[in-house]
Order: C-alpha cells, then structure tokens, then sequence
C-alpha cells in the first residue's frame, strides 16, 4: 500500500507519563515516529503534541484509534484530512568559506531566513518553514558544507477555512 | 472527617460492590492489611504467589460479572504481579491491582523494593496511576475502578506510596467520575444496524460468531435470540464459549485453531457472518488471505481498534454488544422470521454433513485413558453445571471442545496471553465469587505445577477446588508440535520425573486420587468431586494423544490436520 506523511495533532492531558505512553504505544505496535513536538495549550491541564507519521492509510487508522483509546488523550486530529499552516524551525549550521559567503548570503534571502550567528569559519541560519521549504534550503547548503543542523518537529494548525 | 489513606482505600473499594480481594502483604502495604484485618464485610484472601492473587482476581471478576481487586507490596510484590495483569488485559478482564510503593520522597532513588511498575506496565493495563498526593487518592481509586469496567474492560493498576497510605486526609466520597478525555461510546450507530438487518435479511449461509464481549457486556439472551429467530448456527471463539449454549443443535462448537472441522468449514462457506465482541485474534483466523473468503462480516466491538485491524469488515458496528444485539433484534422482531431464513434448510443440511463426516472423536480403547475421555465423563458427572477453569496447552483446548457450556462465565481461561498456571488461582477466585457452585480446574501435569503454592490457599480459605489433572507426562501442546513439525525431536518437554500428586494434596492437606483405568475414570470423577474440600484426581492418561483437528499455524482455517 502507498505510503503517505500524515500530520496529527492531538490533545492530551497535561499529566506526567503521557508522552511516555504516546511513544510506548507506537514502539510498541511498531509504528514510526517521524518527529514529535510537544507544547502547552492556552489551557493549562492539556498540551498538544504534534506528530508527522509515514505509514499507508490502513495504519494510520490505527494509529488514530489507538491514540484514542489511550486515556489520558483527549482528541485525535488529522491535520492531512484538512488544509493547515506547517512550520517547522531548523538551525542550520554551514561552512562560510570567504568564496562562499556571498552565495550562502543570497540564498539565505531568497528563502527569506536569518543568518543568526556569524564566525571566521561558520554561519548559523535560522529557518522556518514547512518540511519540503526546510529540505529544499538544506540541500542547497550541503555544497557549502553543513556542519550541524537542530531542527524541531513539525508544528501546525488547522485553517479558518479547514475543509479540504 | 479525617481518615488514613488505607482508611480511604478500604471505603473506596467497599463502595464498589466487591466483597473478596487478594492479595500478599509487605513492608509497603503493612497499613492497609492493618485496616483490611478491621473489615469483616471485605474478606482478604490471602494467595501464596502475587501471580496467584491476580489470577484469582481476573476469575472472581468473570464469575462474579465486577471487577476483581488484587493488593500487593512494592518490587518484587508488583513485579509477580505483570503476567497476570498482561492476561487480564488480554482477556479484557475488569480489575484493579493496587501496589505498594516506598514513599514519595525515596521514589527515583533506587530505594529498597523499589520498582517503576507503572512504567513496567504501562503496555499491559488499560491505565495505570501513581498517586502522589494524598487528596487525590479516594477520586483516582474511584476512576480506577470506573475505567476497568466501562468501555472495553481491563485492569488498572494504582501504585499507592506508603506515606500516601499513612496521611491523615479529610475524606468526602466524590463525585461520579467524568473524565474529558475517556468517554466509552456505548451506543451503536442506527443507520449501521438496519444495514445489519439487510444483510441477515439477503444472508443464505449465515453464521454468528461471539466472543468474549458477549460474555462482558452479557448479551448472551440477545445474542442467542437473534440465532434462534432468524435460525443462524454459532460458533464463537475460546472466550465466547458460553455465550451460546452448548448443547444447543445449532451450536457448531469452537472455530479456529482448534476449533471443530463444521465450524470452521461453516465460516469458511458462510456468505454473512455476524461477529460480535470477537478481535479476530489469529488463532480464529488462520491465514487471515483465506478467512472467509465469499462472506460479508458484520462486527460488533465496543473497542474501535478491534474493528478493520485484523480482517476488513463489511459493517462495523462501534457501541455496546448488549445495546447492539437488542436493537437489531428489535428490527428483525418488527419482521417476519420466514424473511431472514431463506434457502435455510440447505445450509443447515450441508452443515450437519460436515458434523456426520467429521465430528470431534478419538478411541477410548481398553487400556490407557484418553484425556477426552475425562473431559467428556466430566461434563457428563457435572451435567454442565461446574464453573471451569483451565491450565494451558492440551488440557485447555480438551476442555474447550468437550465441555459444551450451556451458560455464560462458566468457562474461565487464559486467552490470549495463554498462561501457564492460571488455572488453579483463577479456581480459587471463582470459587471465592460462587461458593454455591462447583468449581472445577482442568489441568495439565506440566501447568500444575505453575502455581502449585495456591492450594495451600484454597485449603487455607475454604475455597474448595476440585482439581483434575490429565497427566501425559509431557508438556502436551509443545510436545504435540514438536511430533507434528519437528520430527518428533521432543526436547525438553519431558516431565517423566514429577511429583506424585497424590501425596502432594495430601502434604497441602488436601485429597488425593489417582486413576489410570479407563474403567475406573467415572468412579474416580464421582468420588473426587463428592469429598468434601479441595481435591486432586490425577489422570494418567496417554502420553502422545494429540487435540484434534488442528490448523497449522498460518494456513487457512478451512485447511485441517484431522486425527
Ligand atoms: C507461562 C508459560 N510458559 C510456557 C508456555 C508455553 N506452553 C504452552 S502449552 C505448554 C505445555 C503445557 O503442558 P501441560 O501443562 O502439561 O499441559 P498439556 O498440554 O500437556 O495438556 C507450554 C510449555 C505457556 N503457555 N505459558
């Protein structure tokens, strides 16, 4: 069956132990994890844990229901059933060789990112953007030579218009 | 009005109609036995082996139709406690298991008899709690004790620190719990169900299938109505046995691995097949490719997991296996029965084909006892009357396809944890939550031996238990295996050296027989079960019998080795 990213983001109690149930649960039934954020809510008893999942359509209904049932997990949403907003941070260490430097300083416009940290050998770029905006910037920086990269998981949030 | 934390505990679990618990005391829960010892409407059964009390626990919870209540010190306490928990949540069985815990401030330090258990088994309960402050004890025992048994049940496990126990606390009793993020949908889909009732109406070779939610959610009436209404043969899974009667003609007996060759040949030509509180575990499946292959599946599951996991289903039906069946049995009472039992004559006849060409059987010759045969003599000496629990392997799956239960929690096993040793704790429990009934535990040689250590609680507690050990000096089922597709290479399932049983009842304080003349199976049967106490009647039967048919593990349940 195909394999699609899916995007969820779900509600639980603001409780010690809940993440550890969200992962336990997916290692557990050999789902996959492809990246994980967690936050507070304006509500302080629940945070909202955001996930991306590559599965086919017939785990990923599983997943679903079974993040359900857990207890301390208040509601289930798949943001790829809708239209939403992605964002994703990532800091992007690369090597600023003299030759280079103008050509990474271009890019780094173009993609309308921030050069936050400047050295004799480096620069750090802060990025945000959904996953393929951040893939794009990363494989044009791999030339120059990427030293290190930290990156968030995805975050998101449905449209006013979430139909889609 | 200020009571102690085990004060609070002791109410909370009064408040909750149970009247046995199980359990084995420490340095963690010394307060709470203390306490217990006060109680005389609340009877601490004390088990010789954690695993023991919540084996007991998941049996009084299925004879007794509440939940089952186990009580343990921290570490090791807690640790023998997992397997049994991972049964019970296998079998969806409602319990609360409470733990001891060193005290808050020691918690993390590595402190003596310390364990995480809630983290041991976050994967095998349905939740589980530590309680770190004492306000919260009476409310978090309550929502314990509320998500075991709604919903799809299950156990919970709360670790209760020893200071916690110790704390003076104001105690009001709380409210009914309502939790935001746990609301168990009770109530099937309308629309789904006249859709079910379509489907009944176009069946030709219906079969029903019940399972264990049958037995949780006790919708045996409504479920054995709508077979008897519409003239639809049942079959059901080791956990639904009971769910239907088993002396009924329109019962084909157990489908699967297992299961009789009319059974699994009706669901493999069945062209409808309604399914309720089943999971379709792969031990009723086989190869899941070949399951059914020309049949439409309505399931009913209170658990939405359960439905599209294993086996696509034409009409699920998410809600309340009682609430479902008495609604769809409300539509099809509204019709006439002729209309849901077209062309029925020919599916019945070509069922009762396969039942003539292929019942269950084996030889019952002169000189060595066969295993079914006890099975059988013991079913005929009880009239189908005993609660039954069963060991695991050969002697449990005998039990199943010889013991026709005619009524719901009579048939108390492991499985689908399948544990070796369940047996004699979980009689032990039925026994605590029927003493009016006979409880009888059918087990293997090798099994026995498992939780040996709770006879002495039966005699100790006046839980009589009438024991019957079909002895083939073997550990039967991996033995059978290794006969079957390891060429006969029989390692390590030898059990040749064994103690004599006979004088280990006795040693416990308890009755002994032995038999091992097939002449004398029905003398031996009668006499052990009409002494009083708790008694052993040991079987020597013989040593290579096999269960019979059986399905290879991943072939199609259609496709039987037969004796
Ligand atoms: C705790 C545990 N350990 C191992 C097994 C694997 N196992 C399944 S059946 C079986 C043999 C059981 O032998 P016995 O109790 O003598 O029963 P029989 O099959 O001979 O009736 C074994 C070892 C198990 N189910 N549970």
């Amino acid at each position: 069956m195909e394999i699609n990213r899916y995007l969820l983001s779900i509600l639980v109690d603001n409780e010690p132990g809940v993440l550890s149930r969200i992962v336990g649960l997916f290692s557990g039934r050999g789902f996959n994890i492809d990246s994980l954020s967690v936050a507070k809510t304006t509500d302080p008893n629940v945070s909202v844990i955001t996930m991306v999942t590559y599965c086919d359509i017939h785990i990923i209904e599983q997943i679903k229901k079974q993040l359900h049932k857990l207890i301390n997990v208040i509601t289930v949403n798949d943001l790829t059933e809708k239209k939403y907003v992605e964002r994703q941070l990532a800091l992007i260490k690369v090597h600023a060789k003299t030759e280079k430097r103008a050509e990474i300083m271009r890019i780094v416009d173009i993609f309308r990112s921030k050069i936050v940290d400047v050295g004799h050998a480096h620069f750090t770029i802060e990025i945000s953007g959904d996953s393929g905006k951040i893939e794009a910037f990363t494989s044009l920086m791999q030339p120059m030579g990427i030293v290190e990269i930290a990156s968030t998981g995805a975050i998101a949030l449905g449209r006013e218009n979430g139909k889609k | 009005m200020k009571l102690t934390g085990a004060q609070i505990l002791v109410q909370m679990i009064k408040s909750q109609g149970v009247d046995t618990i199980f359990g084995y005391p420490g340095g963690a829960t010394i307060d709470i036995h203390d306490e217990l010892d006060r109680h005389d409407d609340l009877r601490h059964i004390l088990v010789r082996h954690e695993q023991g009390a919540v084996h007991a626990a998941d049996a009084y919870a299925r004879a007794h139709k509440t939940v089952g209540v186990a009580l343990v010190t921290s570490g090791p306490g807690a640790t023998n406690t997992v397997t049994g928990i991972a049964s019970a949540h296998s079998d969806s069985i409602p319990m609360v298991v409470f733990t001891g815990q060193v005290p808050t401030g020691l918690i993390g330090n590595d402190a003596f008899q310390e364990v995480d258990i809630v983290g041991i088994t976050r994967p095998c309960t349905k939740h589980n709690y530590l309680v770190k402050d004492p306000k919260k004890l009476a409310c978090t025992i309550q929502e314990a004790f509320h998500i075991a048994q709604s919903g799809r049940p299950g156990p919970v496990l709360v670790d209760l620190p020893k200071d916690i126990i110790q704390a003076q606390i104001e105690f009001n009793m709380p409210e009914p719990t309502r939790m935001r993020s746990y609301k168990p949908n009770y109530k099937p889909n309308k629309k789904q169900m006249s859709k079910a009732v379509e489907m009944l109406k176009s069946a030709r070779r219906p079969v029903m299938l019940g399972g264990g939610g049958i037995i949780s959610s006790q919708a045996s009436e409504e479920f054995t109505k709508i077979a008897k209404l519409a003239n639809i043969p049942v079959t059901g899974t080791l956990m639904g046995l009971g769910s239907y009667p088993g002396s009924d003609d329109n019962w084909l007996g157990m489908l699967g691995m297992h299961g009789t060759y009319r059974a699994n040949m009706s669901i493999g030509h069945s062209d409808l097949i309604l399914a309720a509180g089943v999971r379709f575990d792969d031990r009723v499946t086989g190869n899941i490719e070949k399951f059914a292959p020309q049949a439409q599946i309505i399931q009913i599951d209170i658990d939405p997991t359960s439905i599209h996991k294993n086996i696509e289903v034409h009409c699920p039906i998410v809600g309340d296996c009682k609430m479902a069946l008495a609604d769809i049995l409300d539509l099809m009472e509204k019709e006439s029965p002729a209309d849901f039992q077209q062309d029925r004559e020919a599916w019945l006849d070509r069922i009762n084909e396969w039942k003539q060409t292929t019942p269950l059987k084996y030889d019952q010759g002169y000189d060595t006892i066969k295993p079914q045969y006890v099975v059988e003599k013991l079913y005929e000496v009880t009239e189908g009357k005993a609660i039954v629990s069963t060991e695991v392997g050969q002697n449990q799956m005998w039990a199943a396809q010889y013991y026709h239960f005619d009524e719901p929690n009579h048939f108390i096993t492991s499985g689908g944890l399948g544990v070796m040793g369940f047996g004699l704790p979980a009689a032990i429990g039925a026994k605590a939550a029927r003493p009016d009934k006979l409880v009888v535990n059918i087990a293997g040689d090798g099994s026995i031996q498992m939780n040996i250590q709770e006879l002495m609680t039966a005699i100790a507690s006046d839980l009589d238990v009438k024991i019957v050990i079909l002895n083939n000096r073997f550990l039967g089922m991996v033995r059978q295996w290794q006969e079957l597709f390891y060429d006969k290479a029989y390692a390590s399932t030898d059990l040749e050296k064994a103690p004599d049983f006979v004088k280990l009842a006795e040693a416990y304080g308890a009755k002994g027989f032995k038999c091992d003349d097939p002449a004398n199976v029905t003398e031996t049967l009668k006499t052990g079960l009409n002494t009083p106490g708790t008694v052993i009647m040991e079987f020597i039967v013989e040593r290579e019998e096999s269960v019979y048919p059986m399905v290879p593990a991943g072939g199609a349940i259609t496709d039987m080795l037969l004796v």
